[in-house]
């Protein structure tokens, strides 16, 4: 009780300082659950509330973390041609997936987290937890690369437009962390498209490229020699041969047998292909998507009908089988690409997806149908995930007003 | 392969097209013939919610069984048990003016302090209805009449005799009396202000004929009285009850139990039977109105308390007012037990002994709609037990991740569905801060109605009217989405909404 008690002493004026208070109030709410009992209505409330509820959404998301991190060095070796073996150079890939992941982290939270505490003070509530989740889901739809002042501009711009201009967590239209990322797409296209972005550490993927090390991986590189193990060696040089391209861009260009020649489907399936850093391994997505579904958090209705409609999609495309790309059997498009954390954590954002149950059908459903003819009907577009759920965003209160139609016509017609 | 796949699904598309039409032809043939298409399957499909309807347990086979599935049932420790019923030796009683929804804050005096008063004999009465008595519940003397907010009556007090005193009225006779007869007796009596009305939840207006009247025979609230203690050998009384209500309406009495009231849902006349089986709140009447016959439209429906049939029902049994009521006293007290008194004893001299440490919040009600009150303060007229619980205003360290006590919670991020026989020990900590709405579809679990209750929520806000009509206001009382409130995630006050929704609509209508 002293440390509460010290807690409590520090608390600032809330009339002479409100940002210092809100603050203030949002670590110490993060700390200790508030003494508030409940008055009126309900004498008893469930265990159950926002931090609760965020908070799982960023545990179930925790493997894809670990593995994202460790896949960033593992693909920026692969690239050199070095320790090829997934555990070869472990503290190597480790480390650099690190230097790489750690920045992005801390300054997506770092400056969305600024934002939303800023607009907590001005406004005079408490600070919500809707960042908690999205600044945990941008790092890992990020490509490893992005120079830092781009993502922290997508950040002002996808809290500030998308959320704040529209009153706060739980108002939103569209889902803060695809928004943002959609923002880069289109204002900076280079940082996140294309083959060479994939792979970290290189300004350029051609053979011969060496790798930019920094003074981080300098200072690891004493730690290493000191304890005698491998070390960054900045003379390395891109194989022959390696492109950098992920599957869906190899499969684009020349189909399924393309996309065989370079990655086996077991590497697509597990994760070690290069991609945005934290989507590429689909069981840790699944294990992810499993959590949110039995504690609840996530809808299965969302996740299930989107399964079904990239795979009515993907079907009717390989039937049409015009190009290549369409004749790619409907199963494999799910190896390439990011559908499977899209349908996990992004389509079923409770705020911006559609809020019946009929709508969720409908909602889910269309995201798979519209995402699988953007990637694959679209040149322009590699993956189609952001832009359906953008789009699909856009119309989740369509849907649910025509079912909530349904619903009162239902009532007043016997009337 | 795809060429194939193309031909089997144009085979089944014409074949379903070929069936639907010969399924429309007989449709077609039998209204020629005048047979009932609603209840009587004509279709060439069968009818898949008669498949899926559920199986009623063998003791009311052939009845009408209503499953329920959503909601949830919130256990807490101290639960009475047993049938031990202690006939209370309670000495106050009071009458509240606040619990008659509908009547003005003031309401005009008949009895001054010091008055002697029998059990039934008239205590107040509204000014623009003075024919609606509010009367007492037990015989003795007036001993205080305590205001409130803006000289606003709170409570008439009565010190009850020793021995009860009736007042012996002139039951008219339910065959030859007309429904204005019948009517004007149960003003005059005071029985009038236990019925309810809906849409809002105000004391029934006698100069409207309601569609049909409903009686909850079951309670399914945390800690709730079982009603087979106050139904066992009252037979005689519910029936008449029953028979009263009956010629009050156009329209039909139902009365619904839970299955394993079978031996008083079979005694029954005069009322249609319906059986319910779910979690809370399947006990609720408005939850079941809506699975019998939902409120549409401009339709009035009444609903009476259980108990309140039974004293109806003794009334033209006997011609007294017998207001007796069973309150089960459960939660943190010394030994939870049934009390057998009358109408709005005093909350002090039931829970006498009964608490134990300091930090106790006392609910007049159950946990999810009853009233904070004092031990000086008296029960409400629709009140049959006491719920005591911690008050729980202490800070808990990451308590919104790694909680220390045990808590009940209807989310699967707690271990709680490993142990569902645990019976939570609860205190009132709102267990985090008011959000927005966030989560979808939580509500909507925890009413088994077709209702959307968060959209409701959110024309009530935005005051429009015809939305909250159309999203079924009507059919919702505050108790009904007591459970989603529980439940909420965001902490929003959802009965409170909800009331203010009623109070709008009805002073524009």
């Amino acid at each position: 009780m002293g440390l509460l008690n010290f807690i409590k002493k520090i608390e600032p004026d809330k009339k002479k300082s409100p940002f210092l208070h809100t603050l203030y109030d949002g670590f110490f709410t993060f700390a200790y659950s508030p003494n508030s009992v409940t008055s009126g209505g309900v004498h008893v409330r469930d265990g159950m509330d926002l931090k609760r509820t965020m908070i799982h959404v960023v545990l179930a998301m925790q493997l894809c973390y670990l593995f994202g991190t460790y896949n960033i060095g593992h693909q920026h070796f692969i690239a050199m041609g070095e320790y090829p073996g997934f555990l070869e150079g472990f503290h190597l890939k480790l480390f650099h997936g690190l230097i790489k992941l750690l920045p992005i982290f801390v300054v997506s939270n770092l400056v969305g987290l600024g934002i939303e505490f800023y607009f907590a003070a001005k406004k005079g509530h408490a600070i919500e937890e809707g960042f908690l989740v999205s600044g945990a889901l941008i790092p890992l739809i990020m490509p490893p690369d992005i120079p830092m002042w781009i993502l922290a501009l997508s950040i002002v711009f996808a809290v500030i437009i998308g959320k704040e201009a529209f009153g706060g967590t739980g108002m939103n239209i569209w889902n803060i962390a695809l928004l943002s990322r959609v923002f880069v797409f289109f204002a900076y296209p280079t940082t996140i498209s294309g083959d060479e972005v994939w792979v970290s550490g290189f300004e350029g993927i051609s053979a011969g490229m060496s790798p930019d090390y920094g003074w981080a991986h300098n200072l690891f590189n004493h730690l290493f020699e000191w304890m005698d193990i491998a070390t960054f060696t900045a003379s390395s040089s891109v194989v022959d041969g390696y492109s950098g391209a992920t599957p869906l861009a190899l499969a684009s260009k020349g189909g399924w047998s393309a996309v065989t020649d370079v990655y086996t489907t077991t590497q697509m399936w597990w994760g070690t292909i290069p991609g945005s850093i934290g989507e590429t391994s689909k069981p840790l997505i699944i294990i992810g998507a499993i959590i949110l579904i039995a504690t609840g958090i996530a809808s299965w209705r969302i996740m299930l009908s989107m399964l079904l409609g990239a795979i009515a999609m993907g079907w009717i495309l390989n039937g049409w089988g015009a190009t290549e790309f369409m004749q790619v059997p409907w199963i494999y498009q799910f190896y390439m690409g990011s559908f499977f954390f899209a349908m996990a954590f992004m389509a079923t954002d409770p705020v911006t997806a559609a809020s019946t149950n009929i709508g969720k059908w409908i909602y889910g459903f269309l995201i798979g149908f519209i995402g699988m003819i953007v990637r694959v009907l679209n040149p322009a577009y590699p993956e189609g995930w952001m832009l359906a759920i953008l789009f699909l965003n856009t119309f989740a209160p369509l849907i649910d007003h025509y079912v909530l139609e349904a619903n009162m016509k239902k009532r007043l017609q016997s009337a | 392969m795809f060429q194939i796949a193309l031909l089997v699904i144009g085979v089944i598309v014409v074949l379903a097209v070929l069936i639907s039409l010969a399924d429309n032809l007989i449709q077609i043939e039998a209204k020629k013939s005048g047979i009932d298409t609603e209840t009587n399957n004509m279709s060439v499909w069968p009818n898949v919610s008669e498949m899926m309807k559920p199986k009623a347990p063998s003791s009311i086979a052939g009845s009408n069984f209503h499953k329920l599935k959503k909601g949830h049932d919130i256990k807490i420790a101290g639960s009475p048990t047993g049938e031990v019923v202690h006939e209370g030796q309670i000495s106050r009683f009071a009458v509240r003016p606040g619990n008659f929804r509908g009547i003005a804050p003031i309401p005009k005096m008949v009895v001054e302090i010091g008055s002697e008063v029998k059990a039934g004999d008239p205590l107040f009465f509204d000014k623009p209805n003075p024919d609606i008595l509010y009367v007492a519940p037990v015989s003795g003397e007036v001993i205080e009449i305590n205001r409130g907010q803006k000289r606003a009556i709170s409570e008439v007090v009565i010190l009850a005799d020793k021995e009860q005193k009736y007042k012996q009225f002139d039951v008219p006779s339910l065959a030859d009396s007309s429904r204005e007869d019948l009517i004007g007796f149960l003003k005059s009596t005071g029985t009038l202000g236990s019925i309810i009305q809906r849409p809002f939840g105000t004391i029934a207006d006698p100069e409207v004929t309601p569609r049909d009247i409903f009686i909850s025979g079951f309670n399914t609230a945390p800690l709730a009285a079982d009603t087979s203690l106050l139904l066992s050998g009252r037979g005689s009384d519910l029936n008449k009850g029953i028979d009263v209500l009956n010629k009050l309406t156009s329209g039909q009495v139902y009365i619904s139990f839970n299955p394993t009231q079978a031996e008083f849902g079979s005694n029954v006349h005069n009322a249609e039977v319906h059986y319910f089986d779910g979690p809370h709140p399947a006990g609720n009447v408005g939850i079941q109105i809506h699975h019998i016959k939902p409120i549409k439209g401009a339709d009035v429906v009444w609903t009476m308390p259980i108990d309140e049939v039974l004293t109806l029902g003794a009334l033209f049994n006997t011609g007294q007012l017998k207001q007796t009521k069973i309150v089960s006293i459960g939660g943190k007290v010394a030994n939870p037990t049934y009390v057998k008194t009358f109408k709005g004893a005093n909350v002090g001299e039931l829970v006498a002994g009964q608490l134990e440490g300091d930090k106790n919040r006392i609910i007049a009600g159950d946990i999810l709609t009853g009233e904070k009150v004092t031990e000086s303060q008296y029960l409400n007229a629709g009140d049959d037990q006491i719920s005591v619980i911690s008050e729980g205003d202490y800070y808990e360290p990451f308590g919104w991740l790694l909680p220390i006590k045990p808590r009940p919670s209807v989310s699967g991020t707690f271990p709680n569905f490993l142990f569902p026989d645990h019976e939570f020990e609860v205190d009132t900590n709102t267990h985090g801060e008011k959000r927005a709405f966030v989560v979808t579809g939580q509500y909507e679990k925890m009413l088994p109605m077709d209702i959307y209750p968060q959209h409701l929520m959110k024309a009530i806000l935005t005051g429009n009217i015809e939305r909250m009509e159309g999203l079924g206001i009507n059919e919702l009382l505050e108790e009904d989405i007591a459970v989603a409130e529980f439940a909420c995630t965001s902490k929003q006050p959802l009965q409170a909404i909800l009331r203010d929704g009623l109070d709008y609509l009805k002073e524009q209508v």
